[in-house]
């Protein structure tokens, strides 16, 4: 009898322990990701935007600044077209950053996106930004990466400045890597 | 039923009963503080002057990074476990735990988990050297290659404190002696049964933590790398919601010793049982709703940062709660102040010392401040050290002539408190003031205003490592021989425990006692 009550026992919280490991392995990095969506945490940008025709605010000018920067080992030359211009909210504006590789290797780069203040992360959209791709640049090639943005027109009154910054990371090793694993996949399969 | 332990090492290691195991766990904690310890010593050492003398930062790193390590899942929570195999199926009256085979399986995987840990100090690229707390990038796209076999390790300590702790809930839910009700069990069963659910459900979580970084480094995935759209920041609320749960993993257990041993040094029963209780459970709760107290400065919103406020002062409601019930069962008893009294007054007075800088670090604008500095150090040791290391000493005191049938040396036993007191005091002090005036955590040389009080903190140190060598003294000598104890040992201590005979025979309890 208490051998079963054991076993009933143990089985629950068995449960209990396997609950929680899917819960950290396959619960709290998506929500992670949607509470950063929601709240803007971390200066988290969204995806890809579709342009909804709104009016444009004359009324208002935004100050949006650049800032773009490497990751530590990434050898790439990476700036701003413009550091800084002054906005309608409303607008949909065309910007690019200048990239080169003085390298003599071909490369795989990402640019990660972060804005401050947190709270304007909900009302800056990208219709159109190198950030959603990867971009190549063979040894030697440079690119001019395009940006096309909206600044809601609904951004907080408190808010008159928007810093966007860019930091290019090296993924050249994880793309190879990837593209291994793919292969090895399809043979598998093949 | 008369057959005893079997001859020869077999015995231990194909035991199921709690109380080899309980034992093996304890001198298995032991040998770990000892090595822990001596790291912490290392530590000092190279702190005792400012530059660099003995070590180069490298190996300074390591040497902090391992320290928190083995004490943390080495030294504190099997010291626990061992005293809950050997106590709790005795304060409730069962003739075992619940689970005896899966009891042996979880404290025999845990010295391999130590050893492989321990040996990637001997690797190429050294041990891991990104602190205990294993921040993300640093301990994936910048770690040594040693990562891998820290991650393994974890994932064993691991499943050994999930095995422990399963085993624990069965037993205490199910193997209580007849009227042996919840409330009539004593505060260290319940403490621990609040402390198993909570290991339960955080180790897996460390278990999910480092199982993403294993991904990350060796099969391209990107929880936590921001080049592949993960985010650093993740690993921190995933560490720290398992984080601050572990930290009262560490800590309420020590609450249960504390509640048993001051009555009966005080002759008086416990003040407020019930209250006691309620406030382990809600310290339990809040544990869940606080992690982020650890990363102010990570950037937050102001009502996260607010909240995470609150709720953390919050808990020190229900721990005022505990320490104001501590003191209410001293006031007016009958006092005396054997070797296990002196551990557990010195334990409320100086964990208290550690929640008022855990308040104080509470407060978010002012951690921002305070933000891994050495007065952080000095919070956490104040707690830990004098919270669970004396704690469970005060417990191994109490309890030793009951396991070991022979009265330990009294002087020696307050000599080596008296060492430890003063020792922990010195070494942890000074921090506080290093701290507020700006030395960081975990660097191996530091700015020359910081030097008195570091030199101070290392003789500290050396004292508190000298005193463990006369309890280790003290521990060795009560189990070869010394005076007979009674079965009561103390002047009528409340419990089960203390009705079998002394030294506790292998078998107890095979028919339950009766419970009034």
């Amino acid at each position: 009898m208490a051998w079963s009550a054991n076993s009933k026992t143990t089985a629950r919280l068995l449960t209990l322990a396997v609950g929680m490991l899917g819960f950290a392995l396959f619960v709290m990095p998506p929500l992670y990701d949607a509470f950063c969506e929601v709240t803007g945490l971390n200066g988290k940008t969204g995806g890809r935007y579709e342009a909804v025709p709104a009016a444009v605010d004359r009324q208002r000018l935004v100050k949006v600044q650049f800032v773009a920067s490497n990751n530590e080992s990434m050898p790439w030359e990476f700036k701003p077209g413009v550091v800084e211009m002054r906005v309608h909210p409303g607008e949909a504006i065309d910007t690019v950053f200048h990239a080169r590789n003085p390298t003599g290797q071909d490369m795989v780069g990402q640019a990660i996106p972060s804005l401050a203040p947190s709270k304007a992360a909900a009302y800056f959209h990208k219709t159109e930004c190198f950030c959603f791709n990867q971009q190549t640049l063979n040894g030697g090639e440079s690119a001019e990466l395009a940006l096309r943005f909206i600044v809601d027109p609904d951004l907080p009154p408190s808010i008159n400045t928007i810093t966007l910054s860019y930091t290019l990371f090296d993924v050249t090793e994880r793309v190879a890597h990837q593209t291994d694993n793919k292969n090895t996949d399809s043979e598998r399969e093949g | 039923m008369a057959h005893g332990p079997k001859p020869g090492f077999t015995r231990w290691l194909y035991t199921t009963n709690h109380k080899d195991i309980g034992s093996m766990y304890l001198w298995f904690s032991f040998a770990m503080f000892l090595l822990g310890g001596c790291m912490a010593l290392v530590i000092r050492a190279e702190l005792f002057q400012p530059g660099l003398q003995i070590v180069q930062p490298e190996f300074f790193n390591q040497m902090t990074t391992m320290h928190g390590l083995i004490m943390v899942f080495g030294a504190v929570m099997p010291a626990f476990v061992g005293l809950a195999n050997w106590m709790i199926p005795m304060m409730i009256g069962a003739p075992d735990m619940a689970l005896p085979r899966m009891n042996n399986w979880s404290f025999w995987i845990l010295p391999f988990a130590f050893a492989m840990l321990a040996s990637t100090l001997f690797m190429e690229g050294g041990a891991p050297n990104f602190g205990w707390t294993f921040y993300a990038p640093l301990s994936t796209e910048y770690a040594p290659p040693s990562v891998t076999f820290f991650i393994f390790s974890i994932h064993i300590m691991g499943a050994s404190s999930i095995m422990g702790a399963i085993n624990i809930v069965a037993t205490i839910l199910n193997m209580r002696a007849p009227g042996m009700t919840l409330m009539k069990m004593p505060l260290f069963v319940w403490t621990w049964l609040i402390t198993a659910y909570l290991l339960i459900a955080v180790m897996p979580v460390l278990a999910g933590v480092v199982t993403m970084m294993l991904m990350d480094i060796h099969f391209g995935t990107s929880f936590f790398s921001a080049a592949g759209g993960g985010d650093p920041v993740l690993f921190q609320h995933v560490f720290w919601f398992f984080g601050h749960p572990e930290v009262y993993i560490m800590i309420l257990p020590a609450f249960g010793i504390v509640s048993a041993i001051i009555p009966t040094f005080a002759r008086k029963p416990l003040f407020g049982y019930s209250s006691m209780v309620y406030a382990t459970a809600s310290i339990a709760f809040l544990s869940f709703i606080v992690w982020a107290h650890h990363m102010f400065t990570v950037g937050m919103p102001i009502a996260g940062e607010l909240f995470f406020m609150y709720a953390t002062m919050l808990i020190a409601v229900p721990t005022g709660v505990k320490v104001f019930n501590w003191v209410t069962t001293m006031f007016r008893g009958s006092m005396t102040f054997e070797t296990p009294m002196l551990f557990a007054i010195a334990f409320v007075i100086l964990f208290t010392i550690g929640g008022f800088s855990g308040l104080m670090l509470a407060i978010a604008p002012a951690d921002f401040q305070y933000h891994d500095t050495y007065f952080v150090v000095a919070h956490f040791h104040y707690v830990l050290v004098p919270g669970a290391i004396f704690s469970i000493t005060a417990g191994v005191y109490y309890w030793l002539p009951k396991w070991t049938g022979h009265m330990y040396n009294e002087t020696m036993g307050k000599v080596h408190f008296w060492l430890a007191f003063i020792g922990l005091n010195v070494t942890f002090f000074p921090m506080h003031f290093v701290g507020l005036a700006g030395m960081p955590r975990r660097i191996p040389d530091y700015a020359l205003q910081f030097a008195d009080f570091n030199q101070i903190a290392s003789v500290g140190a050396f004292l508190f490592g000298a005193a463990q060598l006369v309890f280790l003294f003290n521990v060795v000598r009560t189990v070869r021989g010394g005076g007979k104890a009674t079965d009561e040992v103390w002047e009528n201590p409340q419990g089960l425990e203390w009705t079998v005979p002394s030294p506790a025979p292998y078998h107890t309890f095979s028919t339950p006692p009766a419970v009034r």
